[in-house]
């Protein structure tokens, strides 16, 4: 610890620390544009400036403080006074005030159409920094061509102040080295050097990174002011890993959606996909029921199509009834689902669109929770020094995962191996090639892989769908389970044990289903026997809760109803469609691949008819004669919790499970592997995984773009 | 005056041979391998009591730089960068060791190299000089041929050399922005801390010295700390290079002891100001970096480190520009803005915003088309850009137009007036 004063206070504060966040520690407010926790440190914007008294006598110069840590100082000389930082002596405040005057003096005066305005750090700090004699500058301001950055971000480029927030970000964080500064003094120029979009899931960050207006939301230009929006805390359901969203709206309209800092999560960043699907919340919706007659769908009112459900249902044999949960569902009408179905009889229940072998023991029985979460937790992935990715690209499945990924090679400890096909990872990553079955040489120790992982301090596999999904999944999922114990990778339970078994799943919905259960019953059958089965005419009542991934066509004369928001495939094939809500719309739970359970908050109200899924499950109990108990989401809560009580506890990993080994016996069904089938990545287009993601314009210009097609021009 | 003998630099002028028979025969590579086993902390300690101070501008004693290096290495190596990235205007005194006595420098890369314990020296050479580059390409190679230099040499100490051309820009000539662009990245200066001496080319250990710094070395470890001491002013020892050039009969460069009058080098040298002492207007004394200095200070004024820093200029690479009564003072002063602006590598804002700012000021107040006030207010942003940036690039923006405003304002303000005489003012204004 270092002994420093702070504007004529004492503190004993960690060497480590930068002047910058030993004054914040302090309290005080440091001014700055370019330095950010999460980037390297630039130290260029000079905003940050503070005096430096040595032994008692004023600095030299002000000292740029997010650039210098308290051990650089040199150390106390014997009967001296501490070393103290000054924040608001003159000096800093007139040096500040210069330095702010010279950003100001080339930056436009557009704050009126700047849709950073209201939320600009330049505005904010102009407000305690720009002094009254701004207009001496009677030169003419520069100007800077516009670039082109894509679908994503619009530049305005005059707007730029060059703290090169960006270019840290896209080298540091997204790993592309794609936006960097040409030009040098005042004609230095932000770009992405060839005018595109940056090839990376994330570069919608660069928007919140950006201090100004100069990199602003493209989808998102001139339509709303900051002070309109409502703010709502929520989660994200593009990807499986729950990051931490605010949604804002205006009326029932989403506007935007933007990242909320989890360090133990997403830290402070979201994929594209999070943060531009809002526009697919506007399209495709379904606000009414609709009931197929002759063939067509018609517009119905709920006791209509009750009405027909409730006819099909009386005439439906439990065993011909099935229903599958799709990918974005919350745990409550998961809950209210299975219940309903339970009540019924039904026992052909999945939520396992993909097919992925996991939630199941040997025996059928419900498998350990160890066996399809992320156990390490998503933090703990900087831990690790030893990293076997198995059929899984986690920067399509998990982008902000793969950047933790990244962060943790960055540091320079980490080896990366892959079994699956060959993709960039934005890291580099050892190939061990695309044979299945070299899982098993690797359980036995007679594979390099196994010293590799054995010899680690904290070893780690993330399994893939693309691995699980297939039909010896099961023999993966239980060779993997075995690699994971025989490498001794599941360590003791606690803040010092370590489990490196991780699961990475690419639905939202996937483990808060699993965790209730939502799988076949006793001879029921799975999501694949359902669709055969379907196909057969052996299943005649299918209930879909917005499952939209499965093969529809296959469906025979299964007769389909439908819950869900968007008019996707499961829609299109639906005999009774029963509106619901988007995830921004109603108060749900989400468990993340970590088991971490949060809290989704509605943040705008379903379009026409619709009603949060629940309530219309509910609603239906009613008129099928099998009253569900509960009649408000407080009692459906406490239901779930009595189900599943983890579920009740909010914001907080499982912490790695027990060592016992009869748990990891239990995970997968050991069995042969499939060679001649390598594994397949689940995500062959990462910008349109859902259906809300489908009837987004935005990311469909995304995917238009990053498959390298011409734009369309029909509309223009 | 300088007496023949003390010359370090006897092959200034080019006339004799450059290549290793002319230096041998010069005294060069002359005992080096007795210089070596003093050992290296005996030349440290040699080099801190001749009392050298850095040739390259900002006059930091040499052997107490040398001393920062690390005596024991902690796994990596050290290095030493010879900064020969000479673009300072007026200044031409490296690119004259680099052609005509290069094997000054390469002894002295050795010679320092040995003291710091680094493993190699780098020769970044800038971009415009083209026959430097190879005639040190071609020395070196000598060197290497000869076994003074590399593995296994008759010096019995393994040391690199390495001349690096680069791409002319005056920022790589600031020690930071120079390992950047030595490591193949954009040259812009680096935060300090960390130092060089700590974390440097490719994050390791590294001194940067200046050309002349490392080739006066050999001489005085040779000749002995007090022989070099002697020579000059205390705290100020030695002798310098100086670089004579703008109105003067004849512009030459000449090495001489520090601390000569000003008027006694531009008259015994360069033949004096055009036109007689009187037409004297003004001098910069120490590259375009440093305020300049009028008339009745280039009276008396003495050339070395602290007497010109008590004038409120500086010595910088002493490179001596004379200007005479014909200039336009105003507009030599802008046209360094223009240098600067041009230079500025954009880094950080003081420097970015304020040298384009300064400059276009400045080339309004050539023509006295500003206010008044506008003085002061080019007074106030060169403050704003001076101590607040990263490099020194910035100060060096600042000093040449606050010496102007210092010794010139009566002019500034004449072309205002004038300019508003030219154009009488419109009673609405």
């Amino acid at each position: 610890m270092t002994k420093i004063i702070i504007d004529g206070k004492e503190y004993d504060l960690d060497p480590n620390l930068t002047l910058l966040q030993a004054c914040e520690a302090a309290g005080k407010e440091i001014p700055r544009f370019c330095f950010h926790e999460r980037l390297s440190i630039a130290g260029n914007c000079r905003m940050c400036l503070v005096e430096v008294r040595m032994g008692g006598r004023p600095g030299p110069k002000p000292v740029a403080s997010c650039a210098q840590q308290l051990r650089d100082l040199p150390p106390v000389k014997e009967g001296q006074p501490l070393h103290e930082i000054v924040t608001g002596s003159p000096t800093v405040k007139k040096a500040r005030e210069g330095v702010m005057e010279f950003l100001l003096i080339n930056h436009p005066l557009d704050c009126p159409i700047c849709d950073q305005g209201g939320e600009c750090d330049l505005q904010d700090q102009a407000m305690a920094y720009g002094h009254d004699k701004l207009e001496r500058f009677k030169e003419n301001k520069r100007a800077v061509t516009e670039k082109n950055m894509g679908p994503l971000v619009k530049t305005i480029m005059t707007r730029c102040i060059h703290c090169t927030r960006c270019v840290r970000f896209a080298a540091e964080v997204a790993g592309v080295d794609e936006i960097g500064a040409i030009g040098r003094g005042e004609d230095m120029e932000i770009t992405t050097y060839l005018e595109k979009a940056v090839t990376s899931e994330l570069s919608g960050n660069i928007i919140d990174l950006c201090p100004v207006g100069a990199l602003t939301s493209k989808p998102y230009a001139f339509n709303a002011r900051p002070w309109e929006l409502k703010k709502i805390e929520s989660i994200d359901v593009m990807d499986a890993l729950g990051a931490n969203i605010r949604i804002d709206a205006r009326g029932r309209e989403v506007m935007r959606i933007l990242p909320r800092n989890n360090d133990d999560v997403n830290e402070e960043w979201i994929s594209d996909k999070t943060r531009f699907v809002w526009d697919g919340l506007k399209r495709q919706r379904l606000d009414r029921p609709y009931v197929r007659k002759d063939g067509k769908l018609t517009e119905a009112d709920w006791p209509e199509a009750f009405a027909a459900i409730a006819a099909r249902f009386a005439t439906t044999k439990p065993e011909r009834m099935a229903a599958i949960v799709g990918d974005l569902a919350d745990a409550e009408s998961i809950k209210a689902l299975k219940d309903l179905m339970t009540a019924l009889g039904v026992v052909n229940l999945d939520c396992r669109q993909d097919g992925a072998k996991i939630g199941l023991a040997p025996d059928g029985t419900r498998g350990p929770r160890a066996g399809y979460l992320f156990n390490s937790g998503i933090a703990s992935v900087e831990a690790a020094d030893a990293l076997l990715l198995i059929g899984t690209n986690p920067r399509m499945e998990a982008p902000v995962l793969n950047a933790r990924i990244r962060k943790a090679w960055l540091r320079g400890n980490l080896n990366i191996a892959r079994l699956g096909p060959p993709a960039d990872l934005n890291y580099p990553v050892c190939e061990l090639g695309n044979n299945p079955a070299d899982l098993i040489a690797i359980a036995d120790g007679r594979h390099a892989a196994f010293e590799t992982l054995k010899s680690a301090k904290h070893p780690m596999l993330i399994i893939g769908m693309g691995a699980l999904a297939r039909p010896d999944g099961a023999a993966v999922l239980a060779a993997c389970a075995k690699i994971a114990s025989a490498t001794g990778m599941i360590g003791p339970e606690g803040e010092a044990g370590w489990n490196g078994f991780n699961l990475l799943h690419t639905a939202a919905a996937r483990v808060a289903a699993l965790d209730l259960g939502f799988l076949p019953g006793q001879g029921g059958r799975d999501t694949a026997g359902i669709v055969a089965g379907a196909g057969k005419g052996e299943i005649d009542t299918l209930f879909l809760l917005g499952a939209d991934e499965i093969d529809t066509r296959a469906l025979g004369k299964a007769f389909v109803i439908y819950l869900g928001s968007h008019g996707d495939k499961g829609a299109h094939r639906a005999d009774i469609i029963l509106p619901g809500a988007a995830y921004t719309e109603k108060p749900g739970t989400y468990v993340n691949i970590e088991g971490r359970v949060q809290r989704a908050n509605r943040a705008s109200f379903p379009p026409g008819e619709a009603k949060e899924d629940w309530t219309i499950l509910r609603a239906l109990s009613e008129v099928l004669g099998r009253k569900l108990p509960y009649d408000s989401l407080a009692q459906l809560r406490e239901a779930m919790a009595s189900d599943a009580p983890h579920v009740a506890q909010l914001d907080k990993a499982p912490g790695f499970p027990p060592a016992d080994p009869a748990i990891w016996r239990a995970i997968g069904t050991a069995g042969p592997i499939d060679n001649a089938h390598p594994f397949v990545y689940p995500i062959s287009d990462f910008y349109l995984t859902n259906p809300i993601a489908r009837a987004s314009a935005t990311l469909a210009e995304c995917s238009r773009s990053s498959a390298g097609r011409p734009l369309a021009s029909a509309a223009e | 005056m300088l007496a023949d003998k003390d010359r370090i630099f006897q092959n200034l002028y080019g006339f004799q041979d450059w290549r290793l028979a002319g230096a041998r025969k010069r005294g060069i590579w002359d005992g080096t391998k007795a210089i070596l086993e003093k050992g290296p902390d005996a030349i440290v300690e040699e080099m801190k009591k001749s009392g050298l101070r850095g040739r390259g501008g900002a006059g930091f004693p040499t052997g107490l730089k040398w001393s920062f290096m690390p005596k024991q290495s902690d796994g990596r190596p050290s290095y030493l960068v010879v900064n020969a990235d000479e673009s300072e205007p007026g200044t031409c005194k490296d690119r004259e060791i680099l052609r005509h006595d290069p094997h000054t420098l390469i002894e002295g890369c050795l010679v320092a190299g040995f003291a710091m314990r680094a493993v190699a020296a780098f020769i970044y050479i800038r971009g415009e000089f083209i026959r430097e580059r190879e005639h040190m390409e071609e020395a070196v190679a000598e060197a290497y041929a000869a076994g003074l230099i590399g593995k296994n040499n008759v010096h019995g100490y393994d040391f690199d050399v390495i001349v690096h051309h680069g791409a002319g820009a005056y920022i790589c000539g600031e020690e930071t922005a120079l390992i950047e662009s030595l490591e193949g990245k954009k040259g812009m200066p680096r935060l300090k801390p960390p130092f060089p001496a700590n974390v440097g080319l490719y994050g390791c250990p590294t001194t940067v010295n200046n050309v002349e710094s490392i080739a006066v070395a050999p001489t005085i470890l040779r000749r002995g700390a007090a022989w070099f001491a002697a020579l000059g002013r205390p705290n100020n020892t030695g002798t310098k290079l100086f670089c004579i050039s703008g109105h003067v009969n004849k512009p030459c460069n000449v090495e001489e002891e520090m601390g000569i009058p000003l008027r006694e080098l531009i008259d015994r040298h360069a033949g004096g100001v055009r036109g007689g002492w009187d037409n004297l207007l003004a001098v910069i004394p120490g590259g375009s970096s440093v305020p300049l200095l009028p008339k009745s200070i280039c009276d008396t004024v003495l050339m070395d480190f602290d007497s010109l820093r008590d004038v409120q200029s500086g010595l910088g690479t002493a490179a001596v520009i004379v200007m005479d009564k014909s200039t336009d003072i105003v507009r030599a002063i802008a046209r360094l803005s223009y240098f600067y602006k041009h230079e500025s590598c954009g880094q950080c804002t003081p420097c970015r915003e304020g040298t384009g700012w300064m400059w276009r000021v400045m080339t309004r107040l050539v023509k006295g088309e500003a206010e008044v006030e506008e003085i002061d207010l080019l007074l106030e942003v060169t403050k704003q850009v001076e101590g607040h940036t990263i490099c020194a690039l910035g100060d060096a923006a600042a000093w040449p137009i606050q010496g102007l405003i210092r010794h010139f304002r009566p002019e500034l303000e004449r072309r205002i007036a004038q300019k508003r005489g030219a154009k009488p003012a419109i009673a609405a204004e």
